[in-house]
C-alpha cells in the first residue's frame, strides 16, 4: 500500500488555499486549490467529480424513459430545460415530433427555468459579492416558479415533467391565473433588482474588468450561452438553429462586449426579460390553440391512456410491452442540442437497437466554462476568485455527472 | 458541404461517412487526423464542443473518439469520429482548441485512451488510484468492489475510512 501523492506541493513563499469543497461560495460541492503570493492568485487547480454520479453509465443499463429522472439531477437549478432537452435527442433518434400544444409548453417551461436559474446565479452571485438585498428580492420570484412547477409536474425540484414524444400531463387551469401575476411582479423584480445593482458602484468595482475575455479566447475555450454572448458573439441555438418553434417568437438576443462578470450579469438580466416575453406569448399562444393532446398517440412509443389499458386489450399490450421491453429504437447516433440557461446543452446517444442506449453522454455547458478557471483569475485576488466562479453559474451536478 | 471539400483536398482520409437525421457525420483514419483537424479550422469549425468515446469491444480498433464541432458563421455541425486501438494513444488537440483540455482527461479517465502531448494527463472526475476505467464495457455497473474491501489504495484504506482514527 502506497500513500496517496500529494498533488500540491508548497512551492518556495506560495501559500496553499484549498477553496472547497465544502465552502459557502462554491455552489455544490467544488474544490479548488489556490496558490497565494501574498494575496494574489499565482495558480487554480479545480479538483472537481465529488458529485460524480456515472450517470452515463447508468444510463448504458436503463430504458430511454428511466433516463428522464437522472437529467433532473444535471442541472438541478433549471431541471425542466435538461428534460427538455434530454427528450428532444431521443425524439430526433426515433425522428418524430411531439404535438403541437406540448411544443408550446415545452418552449412555456423551458423560458420558466432559465429565468428561475439566471435568478439563482445573479442572485447568488451577488451574495457571494456582499449584496445580499438583491438575493431575497429574486428569490421570492423563484418561489412562485416552483409553485407553477409544482402544478405542472408535480414536483418542484426534480420535475420530471417530460415524455418521449409529449408531456406527463397538460397544465390545470389555476396555471394561467398565477402566470399572469408572476409574469407582473417579475417584471417588477427585475427592475428592482437593477436598481440595485446595475448602478451600484460596489457592485461595478468589484465586477467590472475581471473575468474579461475576448471572443475569440472564450471559442477557444469551448464557451457558450451567455459567458460566450457576453463576450460579444451572439450565438444563441434558439435563433441559429431553432427547435421548438423557436424562430416563431419574438425575443432579442442581448450581447456584450468585454465578458466580465458584470457583462454576464448584463447580459443574464436581458435574458430574464426577454423570457418574461416568450412567456406571454406561450400563454397567449395557448389560448389560440385551445385544448388538444399533449404526447403522439403512438402506443409503440408513449404510454397508452389508463381507461384504455383497463378496458382493452391492445392498449394493455402495449402499456406491457413498452414497459418490460421499452421503444424499439432505430440503430444509429445522434447528437441534439439545446440552449440551456447556461448554454449549450448537449445529448449524444449511440442506438444499437435494443431497450437501452448502446452509449450516452452529455454535453454540459458549464464544463468547458469551469475548465479556464485558472486563466480567468491568475494574477487577481482571491475575492475576485469568487466573484468569477459566480459569473460562470458553476452547477457541480452536471459539471461532474 | 464540408466534408466534399475534406474529401477534394485530403484525399483516402475520409473512410467513411454518413447523415443519420441530418448529422454530418465522418470517420477518419488516426494518421490523418491532424491534417483534417488543421483543414476544418481553416474552413471556419472554431468551437470544438465536446471529445468523447465509444468503447465498441471489436477486435482491431477497440474505441471510437468522438469529436463534435460547430461553425459559428455557418452553423455548421460536424462529427469526426477517429476508431483507435486499445492501448494505442490519439494526438491530443490542446495546443490548437484549449477546450480539448479537461475533455481529453476525461476520455483518458473513464475510457483508459491515452492522448499524445497532452501537457497535464491526469484523472479529473475519479480520483487518482482509482481501479480502471468505468465507461469501458467489461466494467461492471457496481464496481466489482462495491465495499472496497480491496487495497485500492490508501484513500479506502482502514483509517483512512474510521472515523475514529
Amino acid at each position: 500500500m502506497k500513500p496517496t501523492p500529494k498533488s500540491t506541493q508548497p512551492d518556495g513563499d506560495r501559500m496553499i488555499v484549498n477553496m472547497g469543497p465544502s465552502h459557502p461560495t462554491t455552489h455544490g460541492t467544488l474544490h479548488i486549490v489556490l496558490e497565494l503570493e501574498g494575496e494574489i492568485i499565482v495558480k487554480a487547480t479545480p479538483n472537481i467529480g465529488y458529485l460524480h454520479r456515472g450517470v452515463e453509465k447508468l444510463g448504458e443499463y436503463l430504458t430511454y424513459q428511466q433516463f428522464i429522472p437522472l437529467t433532473d439531477r444535471l442541472n438541478y437549478c433549471s431541471s425542466l430545460m435538461n428534460n427538455v432537452g434530454y427528450t428532444l435527442a431521443v425524439e430526433k433518434l426515433l425522428g418524430i415530433e411531439d404535438p403541437p400544444r406540448s411544443q408550446v409548453l415545452r418552449v412555456l417551461c423551458s423560458e420558466l427555468a432559465r429565468i428561475g436559474d439566471h435568478v439563482v446565479c445573479i442572485g447568488i452571485n451577488a451574495v457571494d459579492i456582499g449584496a445580499f438585498t438583491a438575493f431575497l428580492y429574486l428569490f421570492r420570484e423563484r418561489e412562485t416558479i416552483y409553485d407553477l412547477f409544482e402544478m405542472m409536474a408535480g414536483q418542484r425540484l426534480h420535475s420530471s415533467f417530460t415524455r418521449i414524444g409529449g408531456l406527463f400531463r397538460d397544465i390545470p387551469p389555476e396555471f394561467e391565473p398565477l402566470c399572469g401575476q408572476f409574469l407582473e411582479s417579475c417584471q417588477r423584480t427585475v427592475d428592482e433588482m437593477e436598481n440595485l445593482l446595475t448602478h451600484n458602484p460596489i457592485w461595478a468595482d468589484r465586477t467590472k474588468g475581471v473575468g474579461a475575455i475576448s471572443p475569440e479566447n472564450a471559442i477557444n475555450w469551448g464557451y457558450t450561452g451567455p459567458c460566450l454572448r457576453a463576450a460579444g458573439v451572439p450565438q444563441d441555438l434558439r435563433k441559429a438553429q431553432p427547435y421548438l418553434g423557436y424562430d416563431s417568437y419574438e425575443f432579442d438576443i442581448p450581447v456584450a462586449g468585454t465578458g466580465d462578470v458584470y457583462d454576464r450579469y448584463l447580459v443574464r438580466t436581458e435574458e430574464m426579460r426577454q423570457s418574461l416575453r416568450i412567456v406571454r406569448q406561450c400563454l397567449a399562444r395557448l389560448r389560440s390553440i385551445g385544448p388538444g393532446p399533449v404526447i403522439i398517440e403512438d402506443y409503440k412509443i408513449a404510454l397508452p391512456p389508463k381507461e384504455k389499458v383497463y378496458t382493452r386489450m391492445e392498449s394493455l399490450i402495449h402499456h406491457f410491452k413498452l414497459i418490460m421491453h421499452g421503444i424499439e429504437m432505430p440503430v444509429g447516433e445522434v447528437y441534439s442540442a439545446t440552449e440551456a440557461a447556461n448554454g449549450e446543452l448537449g445529448f449524444y446517444l449511440v442506438s444499437h437497437g435494443g431497450k437501452s442506449p448502446y452509449r450516452i453522454h452529455v454535453r454540459p455547458p458549464c464544463y468547458p466554462i469551469f475548465s479556464s478557471f485558472d486563466e480567468q483569475v491568475r494574477g487577481r485576488i482571491i475575492a475576485d476568485a469568487v466573484a468569477v466562479l459566480g459569473g460562470m453559474n458553476i452547477i457541480a451536478g452536471e459539471l461532474d455527472r | 458541404m464540408v466534408i466534399e471539400r475534406i474529401e477534394a483536398q485530403l484525399p483516402g482520409a475520409v473512410l467513411d461517412q454518413h447523415a443519420f437525421r441530418g448529422d454530418a457525420t465522418i470517420t477518419v483514419s488516426g494518421p490523418r487526423f491532424l491534417e483534417v483537424v488543421d483543414f476544418i479550422f481553416a474552413e471556419g469549425f472554431q468551437l470544438l464542443l465536446d471529445v468523447t468515446a465509444v468503447d465498441l469491444e471489436t477486435p482491431e480498433f477497440r474505441f471510437e473518439v468522438v469529436y463534435h464541432w460547430l461553425n459559428l458563421v455557418s452553423q455548421e455541425r460536424l462529427r469526426i469520429k477517429v476508431p483507435v486501438a486499445e492501448g494505442a494513444a490519439q494526438p491530443s488537440l490542446v495546443s490548437r482548441f484549449k477546450s480539448a483540455d479537461w475533455a481529453e482527461r476525461e476520455v483518458f479517465d473513464l475510457f483508459g485512451i491515452p492522448f499524445e502531448g497532452h501537457p497535464n494527463l491526469t484523472r479529473l472526475l475519479m480520483w487518482e488510484d482509482f481501479p480502471g476505467h468505468p465507461l469501458r464495457k467489461d466494467y461492471p455497473l457496481d464496481g466489482g468492489d462495491p465495499f472496497c474491501t480491496q487495497d485500492i489504495g490508501a484513500s479506502f484504506s482502514p483509517e483512512a475510512r474510521s472515523l475514529n482514527a
